[in-house]
Parts: structure tokens; C-alpha cells; sequence
């Protein structure tokens, strides 16, 4: 099973360092929230797919799942969530105040 | 365990969530902030004091015991760069007072303000890698917020730069953490720094340092920094300083952490790598401050070209060099704030940073000008200033450990510093005069209060040198006995 996940883990990150090696705002923002959803498969894999009891006392089983990956995993989707939202907010603001969402055209220069 | 610990965060989250409060109130949510500064200050000196007296602090958050549970730690490294970090943000607030706008104001800058305070200062007390990640995070996403705020053309450009590569970089870090976990089954720094003395740092742990070296390496600005300069010079110039002075540090401090505590096995591979990082960093560092002839860009150089000397001194990672790159961590925050509120200053009222569009302002501004002047002895490491002891330590370091072109490197980038700043000094405030002199407008009283204030610092550093080693001597004692670190935290 690990093998697999690994296997999608890297299908994921292909994918999603090639949306954000594209010119296109949007894309790029996709692609670093695939990035991250990438990141978090491989957070679960690391710590061992397990077939076990959820780690609760009363459980009484042999096995448990390790709980903290879970926890790791659960924070850093929340802090993903949120750069991700105000990244699109700061996108669309940029598009509307630039007049463009095409990254080879927001070099910029010194002169403005 | 030590309630005290949590205080430096305790403090800025209350006054930042206070401060939500009070939005239309631009008065009241100056009043509340400088309070809650100076409170973050007596919290950080009580924290030394206790630190001092009795050796490294522990909290256990909700009883849990390491390793399992979340745990804070607060060695003297940890204590001095909060300190440092709440006397820079007292400073940089006073400065901002005057000089960032009703408009940002009413738009939540200073819970931003606090809220960054907040991630700094964990980043620097946490003793659980995942921990850091999300200080880490805390601290990003406010200044996410703080460059962008305002929303002009280039802000908005340079932000969007700045949150792709920092989005990346925290995806590595995520990355990093879950290779670490997979491999050690910890993520407790103490317990982490145990177990892989145990099993060796061989193979996949290399290859994690490594990972964990880039990943801090893209925050600090050493040697991938080619993000910086753009995205430091696009915010107003209190939040320039505030950036100038701690983010980078916050990326060096990982560094710093990582290297001396947990990855500190093989320093052939590790190590080697982060000296020609540093010289790396260091030489491209001084050519963009010598060539270019604009204040924002050279001030962002100089942050580079120091972020480059700390991480020689890591990488030497002798006592004294630990040492000195303690002591110069501390001088370097302190004196970036410093330059970039004069450096902010020095555009405002010219209405331009380039060099030659000014000239002759010492007649009307001679407070600024000396400042400025004292600025850049104490950066570039003339004895009676600040910079001096670090610098000295940190090379007398490299000699002792063999390492001569490096320290070679590192003094020849210490010229290009003084050089570059002499540049903007002769350029900006000697020759003829600019010619719409008499509308340039007058400098403000924030300006004085934060620059006097710092500049006293950095002299007092500098002459107190002696008083200030014996505490960075601890930090140092127990950056190189990783043993000291581990018996806190872990036996209790």
C-alpha cells in the first residue's frame, strides 16, 4: 500500500510543480495547493499506513494507529487553506489593479 | 515548568486581538500597542533574568511530558533573541507611529504588527520542529499581510513573489518534517538530538539535514535569496525594518537550532556545505551592494551579505564562533532596524532612493546624518560599536579552526559593508544640495525617539561588550553542549 501511495505522492508533485512552473496566476496558485495536498499524503504514508484501533483508551486493541501524523496533517491543512484563500483574494486584487495575471509581465522595473 | 514562557506570546496575541477591537480609534490602538510593547519587554527581561539564575526553562504545555506532548524551551539563545525581538518592535512601532499613514492604520496594521511578534517570538521559544512550522507560519501569513498592506502596484507584485516562494518553502519544510518523523519517530528537538546520536547521522539523515538546510535557507536569505530584495523594499519603511531585522533571523535561528542541536554529527557534509553557502552568500551579497546605486536596494544587500557572515560563523561552529555569531545575531538585529529606519527616513524625504538625485542634506538634517553615520561604523564592525565583538569573535573563529579563505571572504565583504553605506553617506548627505530644499519636510518625533533609542543600544553593546558576553557566553556554552539542552527538556 505504501508503495502506491508513494507512487501518487509523486504523480502529485509532478503535477503540481508543473502548474507552478506556468505563467498563469491561477495555475500557479492550483499548483501550490496540489503541492500541499501532495505534502500531506506523504505525512500520512511516512508514519506507516497501520491497520489499527483509533488510539483511543478504551479501545482495547492490539494495534493503534499512531494519532500525531493525523494531528500534523489536520493543522497544516488549516494553515494551507488559509494561505491559499488569501493568496486567491491577493491574486484577484493584483489582476484587477495590474491588469494582467501573467507572471513574465510582473517583472516590474524600477521606474513607475 | 515556567508559566513565563508563553508571555512573549501571550502578550502581542491579547493586545493584537484587543486591538481588533478599536478600529476606528487610530489613538487608542497606538496607546494599546506601546503598552503591550513594553509589557513584551519586562516579560523578556524577566525571562533572561530567570534563564540567568536558573538555567534553561521548561513548559510543558497541558502536563503532557516529552516526548509526547508540545513542550517550550527557553535556553539563553532562545531569551536573548526575544529580548532583541521586542526592543526592535518597540522601536519600529514608535517609528511607525508617525510615519505609516491613517489609512493603514485603520486597516488593522497593528494587530498585523503583533500577530508577527507573535510567530517570531515563537519560533524562537518552541522545542518541537512541527511547532516551529507553524510559528513559522504565523509569522509569514502577518507579513504576508504587512507588505501587502496599502495594495499599490508594487506591493501587490512583490507580494505575490514573496508568498509563492514562502508557500514553497513551507511545503519543503512539511516535507522535511515528514521524512524526519518516518526515519526517527520524533519530532521533539531534545528527543530528536538523542535518538540520532544513537543511530548515527548516515545516509537518509544527510539527506534530511539537507533538506532541512534548504528549506531554512530559502527564509533566511542565505544563499537562495534572490526573492529578497524585491519583496523587502516594496512596504513602507517601518515594516522594511521589522522585516530587515527578524525575519531573516527567525530563518537563521532555525539554522542555527538545527546545526548545533540535532544535525551536528557530520559536520563534513553539513557543515562544508554551509561555509560556501555563506561564502557564496557573502560575495553575491557584496556585489549587488557595491553596484547598485539605490538606498532600498543596498540596505537589502547589506541584510544578505550579514545573513552570509552569521552562517560562516555557524558553520565554523567553534565556541567562540558560536559565540560571536550569538552576539552578532543580537548587534545585527538591532542595527538592521536601525538602518532601515534611517534608510526609510532618507527616501521619505527625499522622495527618492537614488543616490544621485540627493545631496547635501547634513545642513538641514545633522541629527539624521551622524546617526546614520554611527549606523554604519556599528554595522560594518568599528571597535566601539556593537558589531565589533561578534565580528571579531566569529573570525578569530574561522583562524582558530583553519578556515582562511572563508574568513578572507568575510573580512574583504566587511569593507564592501562600510564601503556601501560610506557610499550612501557621502551621496545622500554631503555635496551640493538638492535643489527644492527649503519644501523638504521635517523629520518626525517617532523617528527620533526609535533611532536614538537604538543607536544608544548600539553604542551601549558595543562599550558594554564585556557585560553583554557572559550572557551570550551561556548561549554559546549550551549551542555547543547539545547535552545541556537535551537534560532540560527531557529529565524532570
Amino acid at each position: 500500500m505504501e508503495l502506491y501511495m508513494s507512487l501518487a505522492i509523486g504523480v502529485i508533485f509532478t503535477v503540481g510543480v508543473y502548474l507552478i512552473l506556468s505563467k498563469s496566476l491561477l495555475r500557479i496558485i492550483l499548483g501550490t495547493s496540489i503541492l500541499t495536498h501532495g505534502v500531506h499524503l506523504l505525512l500520512l504514508t511516512m508514519s506507516k499506513l497501520k491497520t489499527g484501533a483509533a488510539p483511543l483508551l478504551g479501545e482495547k486493541a492490539e494495534t493503534y494507529v499512531d494519532p500525531l501524523p493525523q494531528a500534523l496533517i489536520l493543522t497544516s491543512i488549516v494553515i494551507s487553506f488559509g494561505v491559499t484563500s488569501f493568496f486567491f483574494v491577493l491574486a484577484y486584487k493584483a489582476y484587477q489593479k495590474l491588469g494582467t495575471d501573467d507572471m513574465e509581465q510582473l517583472r516590474g522595473n524600477d521606474d513607475e | 515548568m515556567n508559566n513565563l514562557l508563553v508571555f512573549p506570546l501571550l502578550i502581542p496575541l491579547c493586545t493584537a486581538v484587543i486591538l481588533l477591537f478599536f478600529k476606528n480609534s487610530v489613538i487608542g490602538q497606538r496607546w494599546i500597542s506601546a503598552i503591550g510593547m513594553l509589557f513584551n519587554l519586562a516579560a523578556a527581561i524577566a525571562l533572561i533574568y530567570q534563564v540567568k539564575t536558573e538555567g534553561i526553562q521548561t513548559l510543558h504545555m497541558g502536563g503532557w511530558l516529552p516526548p509526547y506532548g508540545i513542550v517550550f524551551v527557553g535556553d539563553m539563545l532562545a531569551a536573548l533573541l526575544v529580548l532583541a525581538t521586542s526592543i526592535v518592535g518597540t522601536f519600529c512601532l514608535f517609528f511607525a507611529f508617525g510615519t505609516i499613514g491613517k489609512e493603514r492604520e485603520k486597516y488593522y496594521f497593528y494587530p498585523f504588527y503583533q500577530f508577527l511578534l507573535v510567530g517570531v517570538s515563537g519560533s524562537f521559544l518552541t522545542g518541537d520542529l512541527f511547532n516551529l512550522f507553524v510559528c513559522f507560519e504565523v509569522m509569514l501569513i502577518s507579513s504576508y499581510a504587512l507588505i501587502v498592506l496599502g495594495g499599490t502596484k508594487k506591493q501587490l507584485r512583490e507580494t505575490l513573489k514573496y508568498i509563492l516562494i514562502n508557500i514553497l518553502s513551507s511545503t519543503l519544510f512539511v516535507a522535511a518534517v515528514a521524512y524526519l518523523y518516518g526515519v526517527v519517530g520524533t519530532l521533539n528537538m531534545a528527543d530528536l538530538s538523542q535518538r540520532i546520536a544513537e543511530v548515527g547521522q548516515s545516509g537518509v539523515l544527510n539527506v534530511i539535514a539537507i533538506l532541512f538546510m534548504i528549506v531554512f535557507s530559502l527564509k533566511a536569505g542565505l544563499f537562495l535569496f534572490f526573492w529578497l530584495p524585491g519583496s523587502y523594499s516594496a512596504p513602507p519603511a517601518a515594516v522594511s525594518a521589522l522585516f530587515g531585522a527578524l525575519l531573516t533571523k527567525v530563518g537563521l535561528y532555525a539554522l542555527i537550532r538545527t546545526f548545533t542541536l540535532i544535525f551536528y554529527h557530520e559536520p563534513g557534509i553539513t557543515h562544508h556545505w554551509l561555509a560556501w553557502m555563506a561564502a557564496a552568500t557573502m560575495v553575491l551579497g557584496a556585489f549587488g551592494a557595491a553596484a547598485y546605486s539605490d538606498i532600498g536596494r543596498i540596505l537589502n544587500y547589506n541584510v544578505i551579505i550579514s545573513v552570509g557572515f552569521l552562517a560562516f560563523g555557524l558553520a565554523v561552529s567553534s565556541k567562540e564562533a558560536l559565540d560571536g555569531v550569538v552576539f552578532y545575531l543580537l548587534h545585527d538585529m538591532v542595527a538592521k532596524a536601525l538602518l532601515f529606519i534611517i534608510g526609510g527616513m532618507l527616501m521619505y524625504i527625499a522622495g527618492t532612493g537614488r543616490l544621485k538625485e540627493m545631496g547635501g542634506l547634513i545642513k538641514r538634517y545633522p541629527f539624521m546624518g551622524w546617526m546614520f553615520f554611527i549606523t554604519a561604523l556599528a554595522i560594518a564592525g568599528i571597535p566601539p560599536l556593537s558589531g565589533f565583538t561578534g565580528k571579531l569573535l566569529i573570525i578569530m573563529g574561522g583562524f582558530q579552526e583553519k578556515y582562511f579563505w572563508l574568513t578572507a571572504v568575510s573580512l574583504a565583504s566587511s569593507f564592501i559593508v562600510l564601503y556601501s553605506l560610506i557610499k550612501i553617506f557621502m551621496a545622500a548627505f554631503w555635496g551640493a544640495e538638492m535643489k527644492n530644499v527649503d519644501s523638504l519636510p521635517a523629520v518626525n518625533k517617532g523617528f527620533i525617539v526609535s533611532t536614538a533609542g537604538l543607536c544608544l543600544i548600539v553604542v551601549a553593546m558595543g562599550i558594554g561588550s564585556e557585560w553583554v558576553y557572559q550572557y551570550v557566553s551561556e548561549a554559546g556554552h549550551t549551542l555547543i553542549n547539545p547535552a545541556q539542552y537535551i537534560n532540560a527538556v527531557l529529565k524532570e
